[in-house]
């Protein structure tokens, strides 16, 4: 048995772990945001919020303390951050996506915490409903209004009527906009065709699954999608099936057309709402909020490919025509 | 750091730890390469999560979730013994399948238990905090567990899995039923990793069909940190070292979160454990070398 050396190294990492414990400095103010997960969308949000800070003069170094972490996709990480952030007392707690921000409400009652990029906050019981909470929790909601995106699709391609949709059954903000659009299409006189893709490599084969069934792909922020949506590209080009897409940097990959999220306006929303928390307002007296930044982007380009030439007026009406 | 990150690291190590014995029995004891953990984890979370937010008393919910590991356990077991799968394709066939009957038993991706009552909030003195409390009330969850697992692997029916384990032949012709062994270790071994998924969606706020990922890499890491820091092959001094081994991989985390002082980020978070981890497996080794002795 070794056990004395053994108990060293123990020890040591103890030792160390509080020797790593930083002072804390009064007259900032701090601000600890966490994900879930690295990624585009993500990453938009959380330089958004510091942008957001900077704009209302908050320095990170100078007057702000400025702490950012991602869990790497692991829940057992994501609660250990929540944790650590309720340890260092941060002034404000910025949670991006769901799992990260349930962790750290689960962590904390006090301090405050805003929550961005959560589809359905009610549903994840962050708060009981987008009026001011009254607890230490509010945010900004990254929910699309569907009825905006079905009439998107409709001046796309008139003729659509069925919609196919490639999804993660596995992440919650997915499975909510395919639940509304199953409800909400066909009162449009449209129905839902649905294909899953648990994992980003079966986004390709699950399209393929949909041609003959659909007229139309819609995507979702799905983050399989997102990641592999030059699978979808490629089907939607073999078989001619246009793809109209929730988010505006999918455009330049090639769907058709999306009126969707800026993230990073996401971002600089939730960090206006950070900046009031910080200038003394109670988290608890802020409603939680949905963005308020939608743009259309088009691709004529990737719609001739998939078969199809966008109207005129909805290319004049875009706020950028990706060539 | 703070006592806050201190005792949440603790609270979380002590949750794994329940994994990493459950990982412990199927690839130590039983030598069984058990990749079910990945989906009987979630499962656990699953069951717990769905049954209180439909209104069950945490403790059934918690019962529940061990059982329905037991079971996927059982049925792994049962895919190798009477199907005469593979070992390690039987448990990837379990994971991958228990993701879907996961959502399945959710009804969606997410189970959300940030009001709701839960084990913990029920026992709650009020004299206690509730970070302070619920890594007490896990220490004598998982000292319960393991000492029961210590009396249990000292009966006839535990030695007979430990044969199994060690040597199937020779246990078969001593007369153990190696079939039914592997059967009762592998739902041993995955009704802790369900306990452990149910209690960390209680701790949590909520299951997540995405809690599972790298359960499997934690468990073997904390098993193997364990040995390499209190080596032995005496049974209640390696649960002992498999519990310390969870909860030292916790601090190693919580450390490398802590660790932008020497310019190291956010993205470095999963080298800075692997490092960490390395240096605890190959310290032991170098006293040995140096000292000109096996490891024992």
């Amino acid at each position: 048995m070794s056990f004395p050396l053994s108990r060293k190294v123990l020890f040591g990492a103890l030792a160390l772990a509080f020797a790593t414990a930083m002072p804390a400095y009064a007259q900032q103010k701090s601000v600890a945001i966490t994900a879930i997960v690295e990624h585009p969308a993500l990453d938009s949000v959380r330089d958004g919020v510091k942008e957001a800070l900077a704009a209302a003069g908050y320095e990170d170094g100078k007057n702000l303390k400025w702490q950012y972490q991602s869990a790497q996709g692991n829940t057992g990480t994501a609660a250990q951050i929540a944790r650590k952030f309720v340890g260092d007392k941060a002034d404000v707690i910025v949670a991006i996506a769901t799992p990260s921000a349930q962790a750290v409400a689960a962590a904390t009652k006090d301090i405050p915490l805003v929550f961005s990029a959560v589809t359905d906050p009610v549903v994840a019981k962050l708060v009981p409903s987008m009026q001011p909470s009254g607890t230490n929790v509010t945010g900004v909601s990254d929910a699309l209004e569907l009825g905006k995106q079905v009439e998107l699709i409709k001046r796309v391609v008139p003729a659509a009527k069925r919609v196919g949709i490639v999804y993660n059954p596995g992440e919650a903000n997915s499975v909510v906009v395919v639940e509304q659009l199953r409800e909400l299409l066909p009162k449009h006189g449209l129905s839902l065709v649905e294909a899953a893709a648990p994992r980003s490599v079966d986004v390709g084969s699950a399209a393929r699954s949909l041609i003959g069934k659909a007229d139309v792909f819609y995507t979702s922020t799905d983050n399989n999608v997102v990641s592999a949506y030059e699978a979808l590209v490629k089907v939607g080009m073999d078989a001619k099936i246009p793809l109209v897409a929730a988010d505006t940097d999918s455009v330049a990959r090639g769907a058709v057309a999306a009126y969707g999220m800026d993230y990073k306006a996401l971002g600089v929303q939730t960090g206006e709402i950070v900046v009031r928390i910080l200038k003394g307002e109670k988290p608890g007296a802020i409603a939680s909020e949905t963005s308020n930044k939608l743009s259309l982007q088009v691709n004529p380009a990737a719609a001739q490919k998939q078969g199809i030439t966008l109207a005129e007026d909805l290319v004049k009406s875009a706020a950028k025509v990706v060539q | 750091m703070s006592l806050y990150t201190l005792l949440g690291a603790l609270e979380i190590g002590l949750i794994f730890s329940l994994v990493a014995l459950g990982v412990y029995i199927s690839f130590r004891l039983l030598r069984f390469p058990d990749l079910t953990v990945d989906g009987s984890f979630p499962l656990g979370g699953a069951v717990a999560a769905t049954m209180i937010a439909a209104g069950h008393d945490p403790f059934t919910a918690t019962i529940a979730a061990t059982l329905a590991g037991a079971i996927a356990g059982l049925i792994t077991g049962w895919l190798n013994v009477s199907l005469k799968i593979m070992d390690l394709l039987a448990s990837i066939l379990m994971m991958i399948a228990l993701y879907s009957i996961n959502l399945r038993i959710m009804g969606k991706p997410n189970v959300p238990l940030i009001t709701e009552p839960t084990v913990f909030n029920l026992l709650q003195p009020e004299a206690l905090a509730d970070y302070v409390f619920r890594p007490l009330l896990l220490v004598f969850v998982v000292l319960a567990v393991k000492l029961a697992l210590d009396g249990f692997f000292a009966t006839q029916s535990g030695l007979a899995i430990r044969a199994t384990g060690s040597n199937a032949r020779m246990a078969r012709a001593q007369g153990v039923n190696t079939g039914m062994a592997i059967l009762a270790g592998m739902a041993l071994s995955n009704a802790l990793v369900g306990l452990a998924g149910a209690l960390f969606a209680q701790t949590q706020g909520g299951a997540d069909i995405s809690m599972g990922v790298g359960t499997i890499v934690i468990g073997l890491a904390a098993v193997i940190v364990g040995e390499s820091l209190l080596p032995s092959r005496k049974l209640y001094l390696a649960t002992i070292a498999v519990i310390v081994g969870a909860i030292v991989y916790r601090f190693f985390i919580a450390l490398a979160l802590n660790s932008d002082f020497i310019g190291l980020q956010a993205q470095d978070l999963n080298l800075v454990t692997a490092v960490l981890v390395t240096v605890a497996l190959v310290v032991p080794r170098l006293r040995a070398h140096w000292s000109g002795k096996r490891v024992s």
